[in-house]
């Protein structure tokens, strides 16, 4: 009906972990309103393990979704297993995305890079 | 479920009366209507029969309308037609940041090709000034092309006082018709159009189906060339059962048009006015009086417009959006960039158009899912929080 996959419509239906944490590990903000997606990524991490993961979104189904699953797929993963999944695994995670849409898996790759690099420079700090 | 279908400016429905009068001629008077036998005249008469519906519909004579495949040939006819008929005369050709495709694109073309088009920009309604149109002109001008009523947003512009401009300057001046043909009243002396496109599945007609209507003595180079139909201005086979479903959609239209376009109107002010006072940080875009009937074009802030379309959508109802991520561009809407709108506001645009199976109880629908779908999806956004 619409191009997307079923998962991709069961994401966009139903999007897990949507929100922010309140004192975040890490932070991942990428996107801008001109091109019309915009993703926030906030990291919880315990021991170098994701315990939790929210997302804020503001674009398409796509977008929606991706950020959904990217946040389910790093869940209860090291930062060094999280570090290492690329934008194809969030896409295949979800049946495949319309070739059109696959900056929406880009954009959520960045976004959780850019939060594990945040995570990363907040813990030098903190060392 | 029942499903709610709010994007009639994208297409229509064929009216079953239309359908009746279609069937006869896939099987039974099924001649080529250029053949001399009597299948063919037969097919012939059908198809004056329907020239002369149109051409009462628009204030015209039946030989002023030539059939073509729809708006988008009707457009490309009388652009690049008149154009280089007009070759000898001038190369430039005015038009509007808002105008669709159709003329759009022909107008690069012929800008790669040695001619040159001034764009008219539009104000924050989508309106064209006459002022702007008369300032544009010079001695090179040949065409000037500027829209009926706005697709998108739904402005209907004044194309009577830029076609008596054009008139003036002896310049040719065509008016894509497409949304208003059969939806508002449009006669071509009123609006002192010289060409003028319109389309049969916008107004419960089949598609591949429309027409050109040209200006007796106005020369035109062909858009087809090929056999000698239409008086060797239109080459191919007659679309028969095409031409006689917008003939009765011509015909229908102008039984219907006066009380649908009135029950229309107020259907769409009670919708537009629910919207915005329903859903914080809405606006209205196009301008609010001078508008089709059945159009609602409106921003939601802080969501974008293919989510809102995909959750509609999920509740069976159907609009379409101006959003980037909807189009294979990923560009957002040039008319909705042309009203000044920031992208930002451009993506979270829908259009609402609404037609004759729209209900009381249809527009009540929108009314209570849209302000449930837009919490939902400002929850989600970035954006939503921080102003808040």
């Amino acid at each position: 009906m619409t191009g997307y996959s079923d998962k991709v419509m069961e994401h966009f239906r139903n999007p897990r972990n949507v929100g922010d944490i309140e004192n975040p590990d890490g932070v991942g903000k990428v996107g801008n309103p001109v091109c019309g997606d915009i993703m926030e990524l906030y990291l919880k991490v315990e021991n170098d393990v994701i315990v939790d993961a929210r997302f804020k979104t503001f674009g398409c189904g796509a977008a929606i979704a991706t950020s959904s699953m990217v946040t389910e797929l790093i869940r209860n993963k090291t930062i060094e297993e999280a570090s290492k999944i690329s934008n194809r695994a969030v896409a295949e995670a979800l049946g495949g995305l319309p070739p059109i849409k696959m900056h929406c898996s880009v954009l959520a790759e960045e976004a959780l890079s850019r939060a594990i690099d945040d995570y990363r420079s907040r813990k030098k700090i903190a060392a | 479920m029942k499903r709610i279908y709010m994007d009639h400016a994208a297409t229509t429905p064929v009216d079953p009366e239309v359908v009746a009068a279609m069937l006869p001629f896939f099987t039974e008077n099924y001649g080529n209507a250029s053949s001399m036998h009597a299948f063919g005249q037969e097919a012939r008469q059908a198809i004056e029969q329907a020239r002369e519906s149109i051409a009462l519909l628009i204030g015209a004579k039946p030989d002023e309308i030539i059939f073509t495949s729809g708006g988008t040939e009707s457009d490309n006819f009388a652009v690049k037609g008149i154009a280089y008929a007009r070759k000898d005369k001038g190369n430039h050709i005015i038009t509007s940041a808002v105008e669709h495709h159709a003329v759009l694109e022909p107008c690069h073309f012929l800008e790669k090709n040695g001619f040159q088009v001034t764009v008219l920009p539009v104000d924050e309604t989508g309106l064209v000034d006459p002022v702007d149109v008369k300032k544009a002109i010079t001695d090179k001008t040949t065409l000037i092309s500027i829209m009926h009523a706005n697709n998108e947003i739904g402005t209907i512009e004044p194309v009577r006082e830029i076609g008596a401009i054009a008139r003036e300057c002896g310049i040719a001046f065509h008016t894509d018709a497409v949304q208003t043909f059969g939806r508002i009243p449009v006669n071509v002396a009123d609006l002192n159009v010289d060409l003028l496109s319109a389309s049969g599945h916008k107004l419960y007609g089949p598609k591949g189906v429309g027409i050109l209507y040209i200006r007796k003595g106005t020369r035109i180079v062909p858009f087809m060339h090929g056999g000698e139909q239409e008086k060797n201005r239109r080459a191919s086979t007659y679309n028969v059962p095409g031409i006689v479903g917008m003939g009765k959609a011509a015909e229908l239209a102008g039984e219907h048009m006066e009380r649908e376009a009135a029950r229309l109107t107020s259907l769409r002010d009670r919708m537009i006015r629910g919207i915005l006072d329903g859903i914080d940080h809405s606006r209205l875009n196009g301008h609010p009086v001078l508008r089709l009937p059945n159009n609602v074009n409106v921003s939601l802030e802080y969501v974008e417009g293919e989510s809102m379309l995909l959750s509609l959508d999920m509740e069976g109802i159907a609009c379409s959006t101006g959003s980037a991520c909807s189009s294979q561009s990923l560009e957002p809407s040039h008319v909705l960039r042309a009203i000044g709108l920031p992208h930002e506001i451009a993506h979270g645009s829908l259009r609402f158009s609404m037609g004759r199976v729209t209900s009381d109880d249809d527009v009540d629908t929108v009314l209570t899912v849209l302000p449930r779908i837009v919490d939902r999806l400002r929850a989600m956004s970035p954006l939503y929080g921080k102003k808040h």
